[in-house]
C-alpha cells in the first residue's frame, strides 16, 4: 500500500470512530473484510450521510450523490477502496 | 415569542460567556456536554447562557418559519439582556451566526462549518431514507420541491429561505477570535456520533480554555 493508500485508510478509520463513538482499538482491528452497513446498527441513513460528508471535508474530496452505492459500505475495505480511488486520482 | 435559555451563574466581575449551540441534531448530540462544560464554567465563576434558538430544541416555534437572520435577531437579544460584558462561543453550525453580538469581547470557536456542508448532509440523509423505502429522490427534484413548501430533511422542516441562507452562509470574519479543534482539547467529534455520547473531560478543557480566552480578551 502507498504512502497515500495508508494515509486515507486511517482517515477512513478515524472517521468511523468519531461517528460510531467506537473505540480506536476496536477500530484498528478493522480489516478488508469486516462489514460495516447491516453488521453495525448505529451506521443507519444519517450516519452514512454524516460519514460521506466528513470524508468530502477530511480528504478533500467530492462526491456526487450518483456515486453512492450500498455496495461502499459493504465492508471496511470497500469503504476504504472507493476513498483511495477518489482521493488519489 | 420568548424561549427557554439556560443560565448558570457567575462572577459579576467576570464576562459572561453567550452559547451558540450547533444547529439541528448536531446540537443534540452536543447538549449533554455543553451543559457539563456550564457546570465547570460556573465553578471557575464564569456564568453562561445557553439560549435556545427559535423552531430549535425545546422552543414552540416551528422550524420551517425561522430563518438564519431570526436566529441572529435572537441572539443579540439574548446578549442585550446580559449586564456583563459577553465573550460568544460556538459550535459547528452555531458560527455562521455567532456574528450576531456585535459587541462582543471576544469569539470562541469549536470545529466552524459552512453552512452548504450541512444541507448536503440533511440532502443525503433524505435521499438514502428515499431509497429505503423505495422511492427513488435526488437532490435537485428535493431542492426544487422547497419551492412549493417546506421540505423535510433528516426530521426538520426547512422553507426554502432556510435552505439557501444556509447554502450561501459561511463564519463571518470576527476578531478577536480563538479557534478549536476537538483534538486541542483532547476531545472528539461529539456531534457526528450515531448514537450521542457525553465527554466530561473534554467539557472540563473546553470550559477551561473558554474562561482563560475570555479573560485574555477582557484584558485587551
Amino acid at each position: 500500500m502507498s504512502d497515500g493508500a495508508a494515509m486515507v485508510e486511517a482517515t477512513v478509520r478515524a472517521t468511523l470512530v468519531d461517528i460510531l463513538g467506537i473505540s480506536a482499538s476496536r477500530a484498528a482491528a478493522f480489516d478488508e473484510t469486516t462489514p460495516l452497513f447491516g453488521a453495525l446498527p448505529e451506521l443507519d441513513s444519517m450516519a452514512v450521510a454524516t460519514l460521506l460528508t466528513e470524508l468530502e471535508d477530511r480528504l478533500g474530496i467530492a462526491i456526487d450523490d450518483d456515486e453512492i452505492d450500498v455496495d461502499m459500505f459493504e465492508t471496511f475495505g470497500a469503504l476504504v477502496r472507493f476513498a483511495v480511488g477518489k482521493a488519489l486520482n | 415569542m420568548a424561549e427557554h435559555c439556560l443560565r448558570f451563574p457567575g462572577s459579576n466581575d467576570q464576562p459572561a460567556v453567550l452559547i451558540v449551540p450547533p444547529l439541528f441534531d448536531e446540537a443534540n448530540r452536543m447538549r449533554r456536554t455543553l451543559v457539563l462544560m456550564m457546570r465547570t464554567l460556573s465553578a471557575l465563576g464564569t456564568s453562561s447562557h445557553l439560549p435556545d434558538l427559535p423552531g430549535q430544541n425545546d422552543s414552540l416555534v416551528d422550524t420551517e418559519a425561522v430563518s438564519l437572520n431570526d436566529w441572529r435577531c435572537a441572539l443579540a437579544a439574548v446578549a442585550a439582556q446580559e449586564n456583563r460584558p459577553i465573550l460568544v462561543a460556538s459550535w459547528r453550525g452555531g458560527a455562521l451566526i455567532d456574528d450576531a453580538v456585535a459587541n462582543a469581547l471576544g469569539w470562541w470557536r469549536m470545529a466552524p462549518i459552512a453552512g452548504a456542508t450541512i444541507v448536503k448532509a440533511m440532502i443525503r440523509t433524505r435521499i438514502a431514507c428515499d431509497k429505503e423505502s423505495g422511492r427513488q429522490s435526488g437532490a435537485e427534484a428535493i431542492r426544487a420541491s422547497a419551492a412549493e413548501g417546506p421540505v423535510e430533511l433528516a426530521g426538520n422542516f426547512l422553507s426554502a429561505a432556510m435552505l439557501d441562507g444556509l447554502d450561501a452562509a459561511t463564519p463571518s470574519l470576527v476578531e478577536p477570535l480563538r479557534q478549536l479543534s476537538p483534538s486541542d482539547v483532547g476531545g472528539s467529534a461529539l456531534w457526528l456520533r450515531a448514537e450521542p455520547g457525553e465527554d466530561a473531560a473534554m467539557a472540563e478543557a473546553m470550559a477551561a480554555d473558554i474562561h482563560s480566552w475570555a479573560a485574555i480578551c477582557a484584558a485587551r
